[in-house]
């Protein structure tokens, strides 16, 4: 093996669900816009605004261009989270009077979530569908939930912690027919599989730039003309962006997220075919050498650098400690005192007990097939390890059923 | 968060790894937590007829302060009486490790499973005293 020598300090990145590094060459489109070419966008009366201006437009011409939309229909934000907050709650504002049901769903990230629960303290009524054990949401319980009233409804694209894609095209028709917005939080879908607002009949499209190897900080929002989506903005202030969020565009920011858009564009296929063959390899490696592993989500619809993976019986937290030479994230949020796992996991039906030991692996446009030969000896080395101190690995060793023991929850 | 060198010591080196026959009447053992809350301890002692733990093994599925409290209990309690063994506190394990607040918990699971690991091993004695009393 030819890996090289990953440390605590120096650890392999596999976390490209967090965060994805900033390309170089996203760095470079980047680069002239903080001293050059450093004009306000907004201004119109010299050169420095016009060239900045210029910047700004094409990289909204390259936002839209990923999504099958035109620039009219991008605006730029701080990043998905402002994106979500606007959609869901400058729709509600706008509409409220008219129609005040929100569907979304219980996977959805937190911002979503807590949207939808602000608007609840507003009065507004909001369904959170249920998931499937794969992850995705029945269509025709989304049917079911539809009503007059549903004036929203807001389905992810890409679930953050297990991948799975979301069946954008027939939401987009259910809700087309009962003339109800739809709404996708695709932070985690841009660049990662096509995507395209007209054949999705998609209204409004959250987009991130730090999770396509464009900068923090930044994001967009699609929202479409015709039939036009109206909202009332979230900041108000000088009117940039059509007047639906105001201040000055961050000129450098802005022009990598463009880029980062027309690298994925141009790279998404070939990219795409790689981190599949490499999440297989993964996969069925660390299956091979570790026995009764489960995969979270569903097998088919998944964005190819997403595996989130149940070790039974080895606590996730404790694993992520033998493996610190590994950049991962576990299913168990049990750095807070709650020692609650994920939500997401629990949505699905995975017990509480086996979402305790999950991990998430994010493989993206850095990771080398080394990379993966590394990360399979190392996790299922610690794994092994770990089984052996495992009282629950010897009651499933001599057929003890741990439900059939009177734990002390504490 | 950084942990102690002690912490990770004990999680990479644990000692006293293992399991002793729960049927042997000198051994006491203590199943403490629930997979649920994703820690569960084992710990059991072996407890010489003077009533001083010559043995202590343990297994632990958790984070590495659960397995690092684990284990270091394990050592503190061989030699000492089942008296001393029980006068160990949580506040104790959190000291020598530097337990993080947020891991406290784990120093009090491994507080309990020496408290049940002792209790077992007294209803094992009370157990074969009551035996030995109905065949007098
Ligand atoms: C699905 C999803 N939505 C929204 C966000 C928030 O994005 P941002 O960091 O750009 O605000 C994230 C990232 O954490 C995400 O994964």
């Amino acid at each position: 093996m030819t890996a090289k020598d990953w440390t605590q300090n120096n650890p392999l990145y596999l976390d490209y669900q967090a965060t994805t590094p900033t390309d170089p060459r996203v760095v470079e489109a980047m680069a002239p816009y903080w001293n050059e070419k450093f004009g306000n966008p907004h201004s119109r009366n010299h050169h420095f605004g016009w060239e900045a201006e210029d910047g700004v437009e094409i990289a909204r011409a390259q936002v839209a261009d990923i999504i099958g939309a035109s620039p009219k229909e991008v605006i730029f934000t701080s990043g998905a989270t402002e994106s979500n907050n606007l959609a869901i709650k400058g729709v509600a504002k706008f509409y409220g009077d008219q129609r005040n049901h929100i569907i979304t769903c219980v996977t959805e990230h937190k911002c979503v979530l807590e949207s939808c629960r602000a608007l609840q303290q507003d009065g507004f009524d909001v369904t959170y569908l249920h998931v499937q054990e794969n992850g995705l949401i029945d269509l025709d319980v989304l049917k079911a939930a539809m009503t007059e009233k549903t004036l929203l409804v807001s389905i992810m694209a890409v679930n953050n912690e297990i991948g799975v894609i979301q069946p954008l095209k027939e939401i987009g028709e259910i809700c087309r027919a009962n003339k109800t917005f739809f709404h996708t939080d695709a932070a985690q879908a841009v660049g990662k599989i096509p995507l395209d607002v007209d054949e999705m009949k998609i209204d409004m499209m959250s987009i991130s730039g730090h999770k396509i190897y464009g900068p923090m900080g930044i994001g967009a929002m699609y929202i479409r003309r015709k039939p036009r989506v109206r909202l009332v903005p979230l900041i108000h202030g000088g009117g940039q962006e059509r007047n639906m969020r105001s201040g000055t565009l961050p000129t450098p920011l802005v022009v990598g997220l463009g880029k980062a858009c027309e690298l994925a564009q141009k790279e998404m296929a070939a990219e795409a075919e790689r981190l599949h063959g490499y999440s297989q390899k993964m996969y069925e490696g660390l299956k091979e050498r570790i026995p009764e592993i489960f995969l979270n989500g569903d097998e088919e619809s998944r964005i190819p650098g997403n595996l989130n993976i149940s070790f039974a019986y080895v606590e996730g937290e404790g694993l992520m400690m033998g493996i610190k030479d590994l950049a991962v994230s576990s299913g168990s949020a049990c750095t807070s005192a709650s020692l609650e796992p994920s939500y997401v996991l629990r949505a699905l039906g995975v017990e509480e007990e086996l979402a305790h030991t999950s991990l998430r692996l994010g493989l993206g446009r850095f990771t080398t097939e080394d990379d993966i030969d590394y990360a399979i000896e190392r996790i299922s080395k610690e794994v092994n390890r770990l089984r052996e101190l495992s009282p629950l690995w010897d009651m499933a060793q001599a057929g003890i059923d741990i439900k059939s023991i009177k734990w002390a929850e504490h | 968060m950084s942990y102690s060198k002690e912490l990770i010591d004990h999680y990479e080196n644990p000692r006293n790894v293992g399991s002793m026959e729960d049927s042997d009447s000198t051994v006491g053992s203590g199943l403490v937590g629930a997979p649920a809350c994703g820690d569960v301890m084992k710990l059991q002692i072996k407890v010489s007829a003077e009533g001083i733990i010559e043995d202590a093994k343990f297994k632990t599925f958790g984070c590495g302060s659960a397995i690092a409290s684990s284990s270091l209990v394990t050592e503190w309690v061989k030699g000492k009486t089942i008296e001393e063994a029980g006068e160990i506190k949580n506040t104790d394990i959190a000291e020598e490790l530097a337990l993080p607040p947020v891991k406290i918990h784990c120093s009090i699971l491994a507080e309990d499973a020496i408290k049940a690991a002792i209790q077992d091993y007294k209803g094992k004695v009370a157990d074969a005293d009551k035996k030995q009393d109905a065949a007098e």
